[in-house]
């Protein structure tokens, strides 16, 4: 049993899309500071539900940082702002007792509020469907061994692989931009031999996707960076913006 | 074997049967698969890369998921990494080997022709998975690079960094993405399959809720496809992700599929210990902190002190002397029963007692902190982030959790279940792992069974059947709607004084305590009579807040809850009926003198298929017997 906090909680009440929302105040004594966030919330929420009211929905799945469900502005920033923490990881003994802990969905005009926390971030699906792949179908692929990666181009692939897709640099962008969840994706992809045959396509047509979807342009504020729980930097929207470039003037795409 | 079982193996030598069988499927003319609806339920490994291969053939795909996106399927939470027969490393590895090792670590309750075709594909998985552009890990040269991993002596295991499960997911996702693009595949994500529907016998579609709008609906198609993966989540605390359930498969058992050895579970040894009643999940650890770390309690029970104040000779390194040529390396089963054992006499540590040490103070004494740095590094980072206790400077704490499980609806060697047009992948299905699953199978048998499996054995389906037009307005459908809606609206009703949480924590503690790592028949005889009691408890007062027709998360988690009820006491069943010890299910009665597991082969060498009769509403048990030409019976020694 570990120390215990009481706190007071302003969480952004909202019942669906096209309601207006608003914060809702809750005092929850006795949290273990041992529980994570998530957790937190489950223990508000049981007792929401004894009282009669209904709880506040949030987002959530894997509860271990990979699947990129959850995910919230906990005073103000994304995922509470511990470096590298999802919402999921984040624990309770980051608080201590009195704290006025606010919590709001992710606000960005691409993503709206579904319910409560959650939001709906189906345009991120749409700008990798736009381009996201390489074309290759099952069973045609050589042996795997055929195909030689550089280590350090691997490395730079898989470190902007490991985007979880949560939305927090959206989230944190003053301009709701999606260039570093985009930027990762072609970075990754157009880092490696096998992906580079459509680099030139892939980076423009996800790029116009991420345009269309309503998300804003890349000002280099690096607040995307500070609040990804993955540490994808933002070294891979400057590779995108030259690959975009180079592609839209015909120029074959440097490394 | 029951007459009602047809595992359609193939005859001749165990490496030509693939290839004869594959040769022997009917084929559908690529004009007309478009013709051809196939629903595919779930987005894991095996569903992301099912949808993929069948939309790239041309047929006309419906996919659904229960999550945002398809890309937050379970699979993304794999750590360790996929294994392959490639021997890169020129160590002895072959898919003769694999085979072999696959049946022998399933204790000899998998069905050898499966296990060697997922030896067979193993390697091709690899080929398809670079090609998409997963990242495994490279060597200087360009070339993959490989791993031990799990105790197998071969470097067998491709891996991308600690996050192997999320890169082959997201392989497997934008391989189906690129699908979706090309409107061959539509894409229901936020929709929850509630049931299942036959026609004429055969599987011909399913009902779903979406998740948002709370809207109930009836898709129609020629075949369905499960991947909805296992059942962890009847114990509450595992370490599954929160929305795993059994539902699809549990329903598509009502409706006439046998459930196969169902009590088998795999529980894993290295978890970060349950700290409190507010726990939602538990994280698992990788098995590799092992091969450093060793694992210890205090021999006196009443010893408080800190762990670093306790000296050598008074503790109990309880593996290192009851198995001491394995050691700390010995298999996940006995790591986990051990842990419980020493925790059950009282020598438990922590907070609850339910937890031993992992100690890594000799390895960094031996190796140098920065080598214990670069080989566990994150892993001590997420155990610093959950505990808020630093593994550098003393000893983990850890203890099992329940992880996966081997068994699933029961599937033939085309991987249809016992329904006709009901194709069953993944974990969901029983087959390839007996009773425990080896260290990097699951990936690999997820995506076995999507790449290159199903889109050979489903279209045979397809061409062999006659399959009338059916569409949603069928009588069959129409009930089904009224069946799920009037159950939602049973659940919404009841307005108790407990939640569906209150409900699933009481059901995990009675699974977890008398149907989890060691069971004996009094202790599942109480269990049955105790879930019971609570199911019928379930029904009268749990309080489901709010309505249908809007998101609703305290809906869906009574529905799934209600199913794992219902699931509960097969298992328990299936637990109670199978008289001897083998993997994952250790029956207290069943053990050698020095407590190592005992099989029975002469009376239990076969899986365990369960028939829910709906006339009586009784399991009706057949067996499938299996045999092991090629790989002879032996008995695990690990001492």
């Amino acid at each position: 049993m570990g120390k215990r906090l009481d706190l007071t909680l302003r969480i952004w009440r909202q019942k669906n899309t096209n309601s207006s929302g608003e914060f809702v105040t809750y005092d929850l004594e006795n949290v273990d500071v041992n529980a994570s966030f998530l957790e937190m919330l489950d223990v508000l929420n049981e007792k929401l539900t004894l009282s009669g009211d209904e709880p506040v929905a949030f987002e959530h799945d894997c509860r271990e940082g990979i699947c990129g469900s959850c995910g919230a502005m906990v005073n103000g920033k994304a995922h509470g702002g511990e470096d590298k923490t999802t919402l999921c990881q984040l624990h309770m003994r980051h608080f201590k007792s009195g704290d006025v802990i606010v919590i709001e969905p992710f606000r960005a005009k691409a993503l709206p509020v579904v319910k409560d926390l959650v939001v709906d971030r189906s345009a991120l699906d749409r700008i990798i469907e736009s381009g996201g792949y390489i074309s290759v179908k099952t069973g045609s692929a050589p042996e795997a061994n055929q195909i030689l990666v550089k280590k350090d181009l691997a490395d730079r692939a898989m470190d902007a692989a490991s985007c979880i897709g949560c939305s927090a640099c959206v989230a944190a962008c003053p301009n709701a931009s999606a260039m570093l969840f985009t930027s990762a994706k072609v970075v990754h992809l157009g880092s490696l031999p096998q992906g580079s045959t459509e680099a030139a396509s892939r980076v423009i047509n996800m790029v116009d996707e991420m345009k269309t979807n309503g998300f804003g342009n890349c000002s280099n504020e690096y607040l995307c960076e500070a609040a990804c729980p993955k540490g994808i930097k933002v070294s891979n929207i400057a590779k995108m913006n030259q690959w975009y470039k180079q592609a839209m003037t015909n120029q074959p795409l440097s490394e | 074997m029951s007459h009602k079982l047809n595992s359609k193996v193939p005859t001749g030598d165990i490496d030509k049967q693939w290839d004869s069988h594959r040769f022997n499927l009917k084929l559908i003319n690529p004009s007309n698969r478009r013709k051809y609806r196939i629903i595919i339920v779930g987005t894991g490994l095996a569903g992301a890369s099912a949808a993929a291969s069948f939309a790239e053939m041309g047929y006309s795909v419906d996919v659904f998921c229960f999550q945002d996106s398809p890309r937050r399927a379970h699979s993304i939470a794999a750590q360790g990494g996929i294994n392959a027969a490639k021997n890169y490393c020129n160590d002895g590895d072959s898919i003769y080997r694999l085979f072999h090792d696959t049946i022998k670590g399933g204790d000899f309750r998998a069905r050898e022709s499966n296990v060697y075709r997922l030896a067979q594909n193993s390697v091709n998985i690899i080929d398809q998975c670079v090609a998409q552009g997963v990242p495994f890990a490279r060597e200087y040269g360009g070339h993959l690079a490989n791993r031990s991993f799990g105790g197998a002596q071969v470097s067998r295991t491709f891996y991308a960094k600690g996050q192997t499960g999320q890169q082959l997911l997201l392989g497997a996702y934008s391989a189906m993405m690129k699908e979706v693009h090309r409107k061959r595949i539509r894409l229901h994500t936020k929709t929850e399959m509630l049931d299942l529907v036959l026609v004429d016998g055969k599987a011909r579609g399913i009902i779903t809720r979406h998740l948002e709008t709370g809207k109930i609906e009836a898709h129609a198609a020629e075949t369905v496809i499960l991947a909805t993966g296992g059942y962890s989540n009847v114990f509450f605390l595992s370490t599954n992700a929160k929305g795993c359930n059994v539902t699809a498969t549990w329903r598509a058992h009502k409706k006439g599929a046998f459930f196969a050895n169902p009590c088998f579970t795999q529980i894993h040894p290295t978890c970060i210990p349950v700290k409190g009643d507010y726990q939602s999940k538990l994280t698992l650890m990788s098995e590799s902190l092992r091969n450093d770390g060793r694992v210890w309690v205090p021999k006196d029970k009443n010893d408080t002190r800190h762990p670093n104040d306790i000296p050598d000779a008074e503790r109990y390194y309880y593996l290192e002397e009851r198995y001491p040529s394995f050691g700390n390396l010995v298999p996940r089963d006995l790591a986990s029963r051990n842990a419980k054992y020493v925790c059950d006499e009282g020598l438990g540590v922590g907070a609850t007692g339910l937890a031993v040490y992992l100690d890594f103070a000799d390895a960094i004494k031996r190796d140098g902190r920065s080598a214990i740095e670069q080989r566990y590094g994150n892993l001590f980072e997420i155990y610093e982030r959950i505990t808020g206790d630093d593994p550098y400077t003393q000893p983990m704490m850890i203890y099992p959790a329940v992880h996966y499980t081997m068994g699933g609806l029961w599937v033939d060697y085309n991987l249809m279940s016992t329904i006709p047009g009901l194709h069953v992948l993944g974990e969901a299905n029983f087959s390839d792992h007996g009773a425990n699953r080896l260290g990097a199978s699951a990936l690999m048998q997820g995506l076995s069974d999507g790449y290159f499996v199903a889109p050979y054995t489903v279209p045979d389906y397809l061409a062999t059947t006659d399959l009338e037009t059916v569409d949603t307005a069928h009588p069959e459908f129409v009930t089904a709607i009224q069946n799920c809606e009037s159950r939602i609206e049973k659940l919404l009703s009841i307005k108790g004084d407990k939640t569906v949480d209150d409900f699933h924590r009481e059901l995990g503690l009675i699974m977890w305590d008398k149907c989890g790592m060691s069971r004996s028949q009094s202790g599942l005889e109480e269990a049955l009579d105790a879930v019971k009691n609570l199911e019928k408890e379930f029904w009268t007062r749990v309080n489901v807040p709010g309505s249908g027709e809007a998101l609703n998360q305290s809906l869906e988690k009574a529905g799934r809850v209600a199913d794992f009820f219902e699931f509960s006491k097969l298992k328990i069943q299936d637990a109670l009926h199978r008289n001897e010890s083998c993997g994952g299910h250790f029956r207290e009665e069943y053990q050698s003198g020095d407590g190592e597991a005992v099989r029975d082969d002469a009376n239990f060498r076969y899986v365990a298929a369960w028939e829910l009769d709906p006339e009586t509403g009784e399991e009706v048990l057949h067996k499938e017997p299996l045999e092991f030409p090629n790989a002879p019976l032996s008995t695990r020694s690990y001492k």
